[in-house]
């Protein structure tokens, strides 16, 4: 049924879509992006913060 | 988050007592969820609605329902790049950190939309227009924003210590702001192929309310992605500050460091 | 006066600086800066034969002729015009879906000794209305929009709704705003 019906955009198939599926990609692709770096960010302040000698007599068993 | 400079006494005291990083952190942590999900539901029914609800157009047929992701991304890719000449400004003038951070974080999100924009509006012109590309003054001018923010990335990226890069990359970003009134009355200013403005338009839209209702839900989605986007970018960009901080703090007593490391 | 002050004022004169140099640079350019130039444009600047333009318009209703060449490719000729003057063009090619009388043109090629137009591409121009195909039925039944103009007001039909319960070709339309 691709050739027919909703799928079929009117014959303009193959403009509607592309248009959807870049638009959506792109934006979910750059959440993905930014959701990583916050967490590579969030893990390396932990992680330094726990090796950081000051910081650790602050914090509780480490 | 403790580390940061203190709030400088006098005129930008209230400024910073705002913008302090810290606040930011608590703030929209607690944000961040909901405008996400805001975001999402809205772009979700908003593109549904334009995909399978919305009706055809009277000259375009079914390639109108492009509008429902072009045209919001357009507007994200405008009106980001107001955000971003603010931040400059904020940053430029007043030096705050978290103004160039959010800069930073602002401008790839902006250079998405606007290459969404572009590509949309491609895959629409090749059957509307006749034609993928043409260089008329809206379709040149748009391009000249995806070229500014590339450049913005490009320059806060190019010197090793990121703080530097802040000035030089507002100093781009403001100065490139006066392509944004370019963009918008280009249509008007000079005869262009792309068709003038329908939903800003003096007098009414040009749009029948069937059509405009998920255009302004699926804006509103956009809106909503573009700020929790903006908001994830900043904090992850404060949190980057914080560890070189770390580091450099590390660097400066390697002694202790080390002697901790191995005991 | 601060630092923080000063910063402000001397953006604030650079902004003004860039704007002005800006507009001017753009005003020099206007003719650069056009895509096309409308029919009346070309008779008031006096464009040789030969030279690369676009010209841009609607396409003037009754004016489409179409024949086959002899190597079977479509052959077409149309009046542009933009309500002052027109402009005949020639064109033989693929014309976009959206290419129709009223509906607007802009064409890139060159002016021919004998005053018409030889075009290169044919691009169709939409303008900037959006509404359902049954919206513009029901408008053009009733009389509020004649084929070939510009569609009226936008207040008249952005929310129009069409009666379905009309039998077709009934010619009555419900205004709900």
């Amino acid at each position: 049924m691709i050739d027919s019906g909703f799928w079929a955009m009117g014959g303009h198939a193959a403009y509607v879509w592309p248009s959807y599926a870049i638009g959506v990609g792109l934006i979910v692709a750059l959440a993905v992006a930014s959701w990583r770096g916050y967490i590579a960010a969030r893990d390396d302040v932990a992680r330094l913060e726990a090796e950081s000698p000051r910081r650790r007599r602050g914090q509780q068993g480490s | 988050m403790d580390g940061t400079p203190a709030p400088i006494p006098g005129r930008g005291n209230a400024l910073h007592r705002f913008a302090n990083p810290g606040r930011f952190m608590r703030f929209s942590g607690a944000v961040l969820p909901w405008l996400a999900l805001a975001g999402l539901s809205l772009s979700v029914i908003g593109l549904g609605w334009g995909l399978v609800l919305a009706p055809r157009d009277w000259q375009q047929g079914d390639t109108v329902r492009i509008m429902f992701i072009h045209v919001p991304a357009a507007w994200m890719a405008m009106g980001g790049y107001v955000g971003l000449a603010i931040a400059s400004f904020v940053g430029l003038v007043w030096r705050h950190p978290l103004a160039d951070i959010s800069a930073r974080g602002i401008a790839p999100i902006g250079a998405v939309f606007t290459a969404i924009c572009l590509i949309t509006g491609s895959l629409w012109g090749k059957p509307m227009w006749g034609t993928w590309w043409v260089w008329d003054a809206r379709l040149t001018s748009v391009l000249v924003l995806f070229f500014l923010y590339l450049g913005h990335i490009a320059l806060s990226n190019a010197f090793d210590d990121i703080e530097r890069a802040a000035r030089p990359a507002a100093i781009l970003a403001l100065i490139g702001a006066v392509n944004v009134p370019i963009i918008k009355f280009s249509v008007d200013w000079w005869n262009t192929l792309h068709q003038p403005a329908s939903v800003t338009r003096i007098g009414a839209p040009g749009i029948h309310v069937d059509i405009l209702q998920p255009l302004l839900v699926t804006a509103m989605g956009f809106l909503f992605v573009f700020a929790a986007l903006a908001l994830l970018r900043t904090r992850a960009g404060i949190l980057e500050r914080r560890a070189r901080a770390l580091m450099a703090a590390r660097a400066a007593e390697p002694a202790a460091a080390a002697a901790t490391v191995t005991a | 006066m601060t630092r923080k002050r000063r910063r402000l004022w001397i953006v604030m004169l650079c902004a003004l600086g860039l704007g002005t140099a800006t507009a001017l640079t753009l005003t020099a350019f206007e003719d650069n800066l056009v895509f096309f130039h409308s029919p009346s444009d070309l008779a008031a600047k006096q464009i040789p034969p030969g030279r690369n333009i676009r010209i841009g318009g609607l396409v003037e209703t009754g004016s489409v002729d179409r024949a086959t060449t002899g190597d079977g490719q479509l052959q077409i000729g149309f009046r542009v015009s933009d309500g002052a003057a027109s402009l005949r063009v020639t064109y033989t090619g693929i014309l976009p879906d959206l290419f129709r009388e009223g509906q607007g043109v802009v064409a890139e090629g060159a002016l021919t000794p004998e005053g018409t137009f030889r075009a290169r591409q044919v691009l169709a121009r939409h303008d900037e209305t959006y509404m359902p195909p049954e919206v513009a039925d029901a408008l053009k039944r009733s009389g509020h929009w004649q084929p070939g103009e510009p569609p009226p007001p936008a207040r008249d039909w952005n929310t129009l709704r069409p009666n379905a319960a009309t039998p077709a070709g009934a010619g009555t339309a419900r205004m709900t705003n």
